[in-house]
Parts: structure tokens; C-alpha cells; sequence
């Protein structure tokens, strides 16, 4: 292991520039950023701070230009094509403002989906995906197909997937789109509700009232972390104003 | 807003003396607004100077309750029938401090910008777990003050996002026009004048 502690997520002084010479753009310039279980880490940042780069850098969706980025102690840079995609489908869950379920499989083999592909049986894969679903307050509706789901319950089907078995680091990209902010709020409680119980996350989002929800939540601009909220204290200090 | 009306609606609710109005108080604004015992017994002596309460004999435990009298049911309400208005409240500090930093030489704007925000943005995560925390059903009348406070700082927050939109499109370093100037002056340096005046 070459991870931080018991760091879930680490950047390492992450660049990542689209282009050379005069004309590069640099989306992230030297980010660090370590998020440990239990913890969730919200990011904000105007238009074009690079919110999104980070995002998919943490999840192995990009590769930086300088930096390393590392799950669990596995550098991701060390991996060929092949690690690194059994990595993201057995670790990393995402969720984002498109849902991207598939509208020819019900609701529980869209959650399914993923275990499937990483080789678990049918049968298990099946059971994992109903328990998501449960877990996301949709024990009944999974054979309905998308087209049959309200709003607010494709994004349910879209959190169990990516809540479904044991992943430990969960990547948000604006999750609560366009709900009201009721089912909004509800998406949240069970985001954090996982991190309760041990998983880590990184919540990218312009909203201050999502971002309230975070153990912690930075701020980027241009690229640069520019600064960070102090930690809380426990409910009971907060009640008895005494971290102040 | 009136810790006066407050008291009343608690003793619509049956007569109290002023411990328990204390506590009834706190627990129905979450502890979000600590009265001391001081502040309630001064505002029960007005509400019975105005007729609105009047005291009971004390018990043989040396308290005195108070009860609503028929005015004081009128006054309560007007209270819950009136909107507040917005000009009653008092005058926003952040908004003329941002007004002066605009104009004030030497202040780096984005700075108090980014440290506003990142200080609500902490309030606001703040709230937000005492509301996590609290999902029983005789919670909802704190969960609804916390909700109240935690879109305040969410509209302080996007207020501070658009500030820092306009400070890039509109002044890239360049310094701002005299507020003497009438028709030049943005809005909020305007306020922020007539504040001065005061």
C-alpha cells in the first residue's frame, strides 16, 4: 500500500491540461485532496473550475497529465485498461444528473448490471440489487421498466446502482438534477446515510444546500483549491455551541 | 419579531409561569434562539402592563403563572394574520460590507467574497446535521426553523456566487466609479451610502 492511512480517495498534486503550448487549458493545476471513510466531501466551484475534471479523475474516468490519483491505496495510474475498469465496477459508484439506465432492462436488472458484468452469478447479483433498491425505499418496484418509474424513483434505481454491493468510494455529479426538493433531499439522506456507514464520497455541486450535507467541502477556481470548510464537531457540541 | 408573541402563542396553549414558558419556547424554536429568564419575565411584565397577560396567584412553590386574556388572544391574531414585512427587519451587514469593500481602496473583494461564503457554507453544513439528526415526528417544528435558516443561508451563499460572477464580467481590477455620481453608483454602493448616512 502507498495510500495515505486509510485513505479512500487521494489526489496527489493532480494536473490535468487538454492541449499544449499556448493553447492548453488547464483544467486542474495541483490538486491534493484525501477523503477517508465515514467522510463526504462536497466540491464547489463556479462554471469551468474544474469540478467535473476532478470528478472524473476520481473515478478513473480521466487520466491526469501530472499527479496520481489513488483508491484504496491502489495507485490508478498502475493499472492497464482492464485493472482499472474491474476496479471502477467493483469500487467506485456513481451517480450523475443523466441516470443512464437502460430502458430495455427493469429496474433491478439495470442495478444488477453492473455485478453481472464483474462476473457474479444471476442469482446473487439479483438478490444485491434488490437489497439496494430496499435500501433506496424501493422494495416492490423492481421489475418495473424505467419508462414505468416517476422522476424521483429513476433516480432512486440510479443511486441503488451505484450503492449496490460493497463499494466504498461514491462519486456524485449534481445528483439531485431536476427533483423537487423534497425527493432532492431524500436523495441526499441516503447518500449520506452510506457514508454513515463507512463508504467515502465526493459530491460535486453548485448548490449550497446539497453541499450542507458534507463532512467538508472545498472550494475550486480555476483549477485551484482555493480553500475549505473547517470540520464539525459532533451534533451534541453543535447543540451545546461548544466548537465554537 | 417579538419574543411578545412568541410568549402569548405558548400561553394559548394553557396557563405557564415563566420557566416554563422558558423551556416551551426553546423547545419549539429547536434551542435556535435562547431566551434567558431575565428577557421572558421583562416581556411578561409588558404584556401585562399592556393587558395582553395577567398573573394568577402564586403556588404554594412560590410560581406564578400567567394566562392570555382576550386582548392579548386579539393581538395574537393580527400577529399570525399580518406578513412581516421585509423592511421591519434589520438591515443586511454582508450586503453593505460588500458595497464598501467594492469601493473601499486596498480591500480584495473575491477575499471577503470567499470567506463569507466559506464561513455560511460551514453554518449551513452545520444545520444541516442538526436537522439529520433530528427526524421524529415532534421535531417538525424545529426541523421547519432549521429549514428557514438553512434557506437563508443557501440564498446568502447563491447571492455571494453572483457577486463573484459580476466582480469578474464587470471589474476585472479596475477600480470603481465614485459613488457621488448619480445613475454610476451600483445599486448596492447606493445602499451602502444611505446606510452611512444614518
Amino acid at each position: 500500500m502507498s495510500g495515505s492511512d486509510d485513505a479512500v480517495l487521494e489526489l496527489r498534486a493532480v494536473q490535468r491540461t487538454h492541449g499544449a503550448g499556448p493553447a492548453a487549458v488547464h483544467a486542474l493545476r495541483g490538486v491534493s485532496l484525501v477523503v477517508r471513510p465515514g467522510e463526504l466531501v462536497a466540491v464547489m466551484g463556479p462554471s469551468g473550475s474544474g469540478k467535473s475534471t476532478l470528478l472524473a479523475l476520481a473515478g478513473g474516468l480521466d487520466r491526469p497529465t501530472d499527479g496520481e490519483v489513488l483508491i484504496e491505496g491502489q495507485p490508478l495510474g498502475a493499472l492497464d485498461r482492464r485493472g482499472l475498469a474491474q476496479l471502477r465496477r467493483r469500487r467506485i459508484g456513481y451517480i450523475f444528473q443523466q441516470l443512464n439506465l437502460l430502458g430495455s432492462l427493469s429496474a433491478a436488472e439495470n442495478v444488477a448490471l453492473p455485478l453481472e458484468l464483474d462476473g457474479a452469478g444471476g442469482r446473487r447479483a439479483r438478490a444485491l440489487a434488490m437489497a439496494a433498491l430496499t435500501e433506496v425505499g424501493l422494495p416492490t418496484l423492481g421489475d418495473r421498466f424505467p419508462d414505468q418509474l416517476s422522476g424521483g424513483q429513476q433516480q432512486r434505481v440510479a443511486i441503488a446502482r451505484a450503492l449496490v454491493g460493497e463499494r466504498r468510494l461514491v462519486l456524485a455529479d449534481e445528483p439531485t438534477g431536476a427533483l423537487d426538493s423534497q425527493t432532492g433531499e431524500a436523495v441526499l439522506h441516503l447518500l449520506r446515510r452510506r457514508i454513515d456507514g463507512g463508504a467515502a464520497g465526493v459530491l460535486v455541486t453548485h448548490e449550497a444546500r446539497h453541499a450542507g450535507w458534507a463532512d467538508r467541502v472545498v472550494f475550486l477556481r480555476d483549477g485551484v483549491l482555493v480553500d475549505t470548510t473547517a470540520p464539525l464537531g459532533s451534533v451534541e457540541q453543535l447543540l451545546s455551541g461548544s466548537d465554537r | 419579531m417579538s419574543i411578545r408573541h412568541g410568549l402569548l402563542a405558548l400561553l394559548e396553549r394553557g396557563q405557564m409561569y415563566g420557566y416554563q414558558l422558558r423551556a416551551a419556547f426553546e423547545e419549539s424554536t429547536g434551542s435556535t434562539w435562547p431566551l434567558n429568564i431575565g428577557q421572558v419575565y421583562t416581556t411578561l411584565s409588558r404584556l401585562e402592563r399592556d393587558g395582553l397577560v395577567r398573573p394568577l396567584p402564586e403556588s404554594e412553590a412560590g410560581q406564578r403563572p400567567y394566562e392570555i386574556t382576550d386582548a392579548g388572544r386579539a393581538d395574537l391574531a393580527l400577529w399570525f394574520a399580518t406578513p412581516i414585512s421585509r423592511t421591519d427587519r434589520p438591515r443586511d451587514e454582508l450586503a453593505i460590507k460588500l458595497a464598501l469593500a467594492l469601493t473601499t481602496p486596498g480591500v480584495d473583494v473575491r477575499s471577503v467574497v470567499q470567506a463569507q461564503r466559506s464561513a455560511t457554507m460551514r453554518a449551513l453544513q452545520e444545520l444541516t446535521r442538526l436537522k439529520y439528526g433530528s427526524d421524529r415526528p415532534e421535531d417538525l417544528p424545529w426541523r421547519l426553523v432549521l429549514d428557514s435558516m438553512v434557506f437563508q443561508a443557501e440564498a446568502e451563499v447563491r447571492w455571494l456566487d453572483h457577486c463573484e460572477t459580476s466582480l469578474v464580467r464587470h471589474r476585472p481590477g479596475v477600480p470603481p466609479p465614485p459613488p457621488s455620481r448619480p445613475g454610476d453608483a451600483p445599486d448596492a454602493a447606493r445602499w451602502a451610502d444611505e446606510e452611512a448616512r444614518r
